[in-house]
């Protein structure tokens, strides 16, 4: 198999000893092994990753490759059995919970393909708790929770609770509450997994938005269209990353670029 | 593109130019731009078989525009097309021979096959993600085109995965 290896990635032998200096994620030899009452499943297995600052990467592959199991590695929320991990610069795969928690209100915000907004709260207090807990004054967090509603497009939803919102809105109310804190690293876990099709181009077009600007992101996606947004895509298979492509910048597309005819062919 | 320029047709007679702009505005950027040429000569076969009848009319300062209408037996031609389903889209056969005879050839790695593909469907994806961007939100059949395409994208990525599976 060809794997196209990027300098520092490690891999195989030779790896390095120290995390490259700038990286935002750094992984070396990451695995993962599920055991519950049938046969393991070896969900990650020795895997080197290393996502650098302003990238966005997607991670694809079919269902139960193990590719959700690397994201909640990397954000702390699975435990790895094996392997290195540093965030920031950071080494974090000795963390216990307590600091996770901590690192992930700083430094990594998350969002789930089931939103996982808290129901009792309402839109304003779900985007401002994290905020708090993070340490802002009530002032700072509501400053950031309007400013950051408004970019949403949910102007006037502050008061509502989640259950009363489409799924395309609570997804943006998670947007929001993962980006509150300015984290340094975005994960996005099926981000689009659960809504339709217009909340999934509203879901594409704020996380191209925020990378735009310079944002983190490590996404999975089984959704080919959202991965072509990133800039980097791995398929991951049984475990394992199988490629990992940089996609090109394409010319800005011509009026009448033939590609879409020839997609018949 | 006989059959788009007859269709244009039935909504009253047009001369060349007026045509090229019509399918231009229907189907949008992400369509090739018919060439004004190519829409001439293909108006002049029409006329050639009776499908349509031109007529040139006189103009201040400018040369003759030749105006087209429909024939009776133009209309029959648009309609028997829009009784005709299409066609279904073909699986990649260039893609898949070289996929079933990398193996006993030796020279080529099923995988790195599957990869480089996936790598190309992906950037076209991009490109087309831009396209849709790019082009009038409002304008529902080009939106449709466009996305269509990307359909049939994800369709093809799909099964280049179920090969990967299978093939790994």
């Amino acid at each position: 198999m060809r794997r196209k290896k990027r300098k520092g990635d490690g891999g195989g032998t030779g790896r390095p000893v120290d995390p490259p200096g700038d990286a935002i994620v750094h992984a070396e030899g990451l695995s993962k092994t599920h055991r519950g009452d049938r046969a393991p499943v070896h969900a990650v297995r020795d895997v080197d990753l290393t996502v650098r600052p302003g990238e966005f990467v997607a991670v694809t592959g079919p269902s139960g490759a193990g590719k959700s199991t690397l994201l909640h590695l990397v954000g702390g929320l699975e435990r790895p059995d094996a392997g290195r991990l540093w965030i920031g610069g950071e080494r974090v795969d000795g963390h216990d919970e307590a600091r996770w928690a901590v690192l992930r209100r700083r430094s990594v915000g998350v969002v789930f393909q089931f939103f996982n907004l808290v129901s009792h709260l309402t839109v304003a207090d779900n985007v401002e708790l994290p905020a708090l807990l993070a340490g802002a004054s009530p002032r700072a967090a509501r400053a950031s929770r309007e400013e950051l509603l408004a970019e949403l497009g949910l102007d006037g939803r502050e008061d509502a609770l989640p259950a009363a919102l489409s799924g395309g809105e609570q997804q943006r109310v998670a947007l929001a509450r993962a980006l509150v804190n300015q984290p340094a690293l975005l994960l996005a876990d099926e981000p689009a997994g659960s809504l339709d099709g217009k909340g999934t181009r509203d879901v594409l077009r704020l996380l191209a938005r925020f990378h735009a600007r310079g944002q983190t992101i490590l996404m999975v996606t089984h959704d080919a269209r959202m991965a072509s947004a990133a800039d980097r895509v791995i398929s991951f298979f049984d475990g394992r990353i199988a490629d990992d492509a940089p996609l090109g910048d394409p010319a800005p597309a011509r009026p009448g670029v033939t590609g879409v005819l020839d997609l018949n062919d | 593109m006989r059959q788009q320029l007859l269709a244009l047709l039935t909504r009253g007679p047009a001369h060349g130019y007026e045509l090229k702009q019509g399918l231009e505005q229907l189907l949008g950027s992400a369509y090739p731009q018919p060439n004004v040429g190519q829409v001439y000569v293909t108006l002049g076969r029409l006329e050639k078989s009776g499908l349509i009848e031109g007529e040139d009319v006189e103009q201040t300062g400018r040369p003759n525009k030749r105006i087209y209408r429909l024939t009776d037996a133009g209309r029959e031609a648009v309609a028997a097309w829009f009784e005709d389903t299409g066609d279904e889209p073909r699986v990649r056969d260039g893609f898949f021979m070289k996929l079933a005879l990398a193996p006993l050839s030796g020279l080529a790695d099923p995988i790195a096959l599957i990869n480089r593909q996936r790598r190309q469907h992906l950037n076209t994806m991009r490109s087309l993600s831009r396209l849709a961007a790019a082009e009038d939100r409002d304008n529902k059949i080009a939106q449709l085109l466009i996305e269509g395409a990307m359909l049939h994208l994800q369709a093809d990525l799909d099964w280049l995965e179920r090969c990967q599976e299978e093939l790994e």
